[in-house]
């Protein structure tokens, strides 16, 4: 996901030369075809990420539209007053971009595992937050960020991640995409985690039930279209998140949900409210934390 | 009307009393130490149009000590960005001058508040403009105190390393912050040893002195025209209360308004001897004839720290310094 995103932004960049990449000290191995065909848009800010994301500010409001990179908390959490006053406040064109959100750095530990991100970035007005699902996602939401005007954070995985989607028609920010059709049970999930649900998907088969499956590249603004849409189709939705289950997707669906006068019942997959102190590889962390294809299918056989 | 430096930073100073006896605003302190820095950087220094606050051409400025907001409004409203009449609204239900800097008043590029973001903020505004090449420069105050932050010190490394010399960060080193001297917080000096390890030109002046600001400006000016491409920082050794002596030295008046009475009689007044010929008082002309003066039982002269009321049981050995009342002086005891 993250050679995707750089490839991306790499003709992006060569086409539009207000875009600068400014890195964390981090990337290495990843982000070099980018200095090495843009160096004139590269800035490594070093091990300062407050600084990183102030300075992004300056850029931007001087004409610039300014990626930031880091890996895990550090371009959100370290440095979120930067990007609230900074960045969102002044409408700064400035997109905080994440590699590893959730369980990515698995064996490194719990410092590096983003797991509130979400629900802490959505808390602030003016900062659209996406997450792709996997390679095409990636792709469509750095060049529709390349075109936004304004403060976004971009939760991007890792490596490794498939091409789920053939392609997407008519990419937009605040845009569910509906993967397929189903009955009874519609399946909500944002970011990587995506990968998962077609182990839940043949899981849920065997028992004669197909979901619908949506994927929410857009965390905010959330499409209440598709929520409001689903809400009175389908008796259960669950919302699947590599993730805090408190704050994060799965409270944007509720949130909707709970003020419509009738709803599907609210299934919320997501890590339950605790640090990860569990040592091993993300498929291991998802498997430990119940957010494995199979847990996730569990999970949704004993709401319905 | 175009004024002098002298003039404008009396005019901030008087507006700055004006402001906070009205709103019950407080840091009237550090809108008196800053004033003559940000006066001369209007009059003096500065290219902006009034007209056109969004003009390309300008160059940038950030008040990063979001709370000495005061003296920026005034020297906006005085530099014909809005009306003058408008700072009585500081601080009020529905008004656009919030205590510390907002980006939402004509004029002013970057909102602060929070210590520690703007001499990043202009940094970046800095770099941006040298790579596409533009002459405009990019100008920061920060306060002493506000070098507590590490993020001050990032920017420090930041900007040296990109050889920033169109960026030009003004210290307004009034010798106080928020509970005490900086000295018996955080001990700062050797301060420009400090600034000069990170690799930046450092120029040492009186920030209450007119001519050795724009002298410090002029200097700036050569350096960022010559090589190495450096960045500069002026460190203003201000007075905080600069003006009126009963306030100077005194971390009371960080967060005291003047109240009626003796407190904003004696300050109009003390303001009223330093006054330039060249310019008129907005509110009281003539100062205050018969002012309320202070009693013995009044709390003035003492400087409020925390240091002077802070005894531990167990033995330390930091280092103390006091002020010596209404002069620049201060005494080190080790």
């Amino acid at each position: 996901m993250r050679d995707t995103f750089v490839r991306t932004l790499v003709q992006l960049a060569k086409e539009d030369k207000r875009i600068e990449l400014v890195t964390g000290d981090l990337g290495f191995g990843v982000l070099k075809p980018f200095w090495e065909q843009c160096p004139d848009q590269f800035t490594n800010a070093g091990i300062a990420e407050q600084n990183m994301t102030s300075v992004a500010a300056g850029m931007a409001l001087t004409g610039k539209n300014v990626f930031t990179y880091s890996i895990g908390n550090f371009p959100t959490l370290r440095c979120l007053e930067q990007v609230r006053n900074d960045c969102a406040y002044h409408k700064a064109n400035v997109k905080v971009v994440c590699i590893g959100g959730g369980f990515v750095y698995g064996s490194l530990g719990m410092s590096h595992q983003a797991t509130e991100d979400i629900a802490i970035l959505r808390a602030l007005p003016d900062v659209v937050v996406l997450a792709p699902a996997d390679l095409v996602e990636a792709e469509e939401c750095t060049k529709a960020l390349a075109k936004y005007e304004g403060t976004a954070y971009l939760r991007l995985g890792r490596g490794g991640e498939k091409r789920i989607h053939d392609h997407i028609d008519n990419f937009q920010i605040g845009k569910a995409i509906k993967v397929h059709d189903g009955e009874k049970v519609a399946i909500f999930s944002t970011g990587a985690i995506f990968e998962e649900i077609r182990i839940t998907e043949d899981v849920l088969k065997e028992r004669d039930i197909i979901p619908a499956v949506y994927t929410f590249p857009t965390v905010k603004p959330i499409d209440k279209e598709t929520i409001l849409e689903c809400a009175t189709k389908f008796d259960l939705i669950a919302t699947c998140e590599e993730h805090n289950y408190i704050g994060g997707f799965g409270s944007a669906v509720a949130e909707v949900l709970a003020e419509l006068p009738q709803h599907a019942r609210l299934l919320r997959v997501g890590l339950h409210d605790e640090y990860s102190v569990r040592v091993g590889n993300q498929h291991y962390l998802r498997e430990q934390y119940g957010l494995d294809g199979e847990s996730i299918a569990k999970q949704i056989l004993a709401n319905i | 009307m175009k004024h002098t430096s002298e003039e404008l930073a009396w005019l901030i100073r008087r507006h700055g009393v004006e402001m906070t006896h009205l709103s019950g605003g407080s840091h009237l302190g550090a809108i008196l130490s800053v004033a003559d820095v940000v006066a001369t950087l209007y009059t003096d220094v500065m290219h902006y149009d009034p007209k056109n606050p969004k003009w390309e051409g300008r160059d940038r400025f950030i008040l990063s000590k979001g709370h000495a907001g005061a003296s920026i409004y005034a020297a906006l409203a005085e530099s014909g960005f809005f009306p003058v009449e408008e700072l009585k609204t500081h601080y009020q239900n529905g008004s656009r001058l919030s205590g510390h800097v907002s980006h939402h008043l004509p004029g002013v590029d970057f909102s602060t508040g929070s210590l520690g973001h703007g001499m990043s903020a202009a940094a970046g505004i800095a770099y941006a403009l040298k790579k596409d090449g533009r002459k405009e420069l990019s100008f920061v105050v920060v306060g002493d105190g506000e070098c507590n932050e590490g993020s001050v010190w990032e920017a420090a490394l930041f900007a040296n390393h990109f050889r920033l010399n169109n960026l030009c960060v003004i210290v307004d080193h009034n010798h106080m912050q928020s509970l005490d001297f900086n000295e018996n917080t955080l001990e700062i000096e050797d301060f420009a040893s400090k600034w000069k390890a990170f690799g930046w030109n450092v120029i040492e002046i009186n920030g209450n002195n007119h001519q050795e600001i724009k002298a410090a400006f002029k200097k700036f000016e050569e350096y960022s025209n010559t090589e190495p491409h450096k960045p500069t920082v002026i460190i203003a050794n201000t007075v905080k209360g600069y003006g009126i002596p009963f306030m100077q030295n005194d971390i009371l008046w960080h967060y005291r308004f003047p109240h009626d009475g003796w407190e904003y009689d004696c300050a109009v007044n003390e303001l009223h001897k330093i006054k330039p010929s060249g310019v008129e008082d907005p509110y009281t002309p003539n100062g205050i004839e018969n002012p309320v003066l202070p009693t013995g039982k009044d709390d003035i002269y003492n400087d409020h720290t925390f240091s002077y009321t802070w005894k531990t049981t167990y033995p330390e050995k930091m280092r103390r310094v006091d002020a010596k009342i209404g002069t620049t002086e201060k005494v080190h005891n080790v």
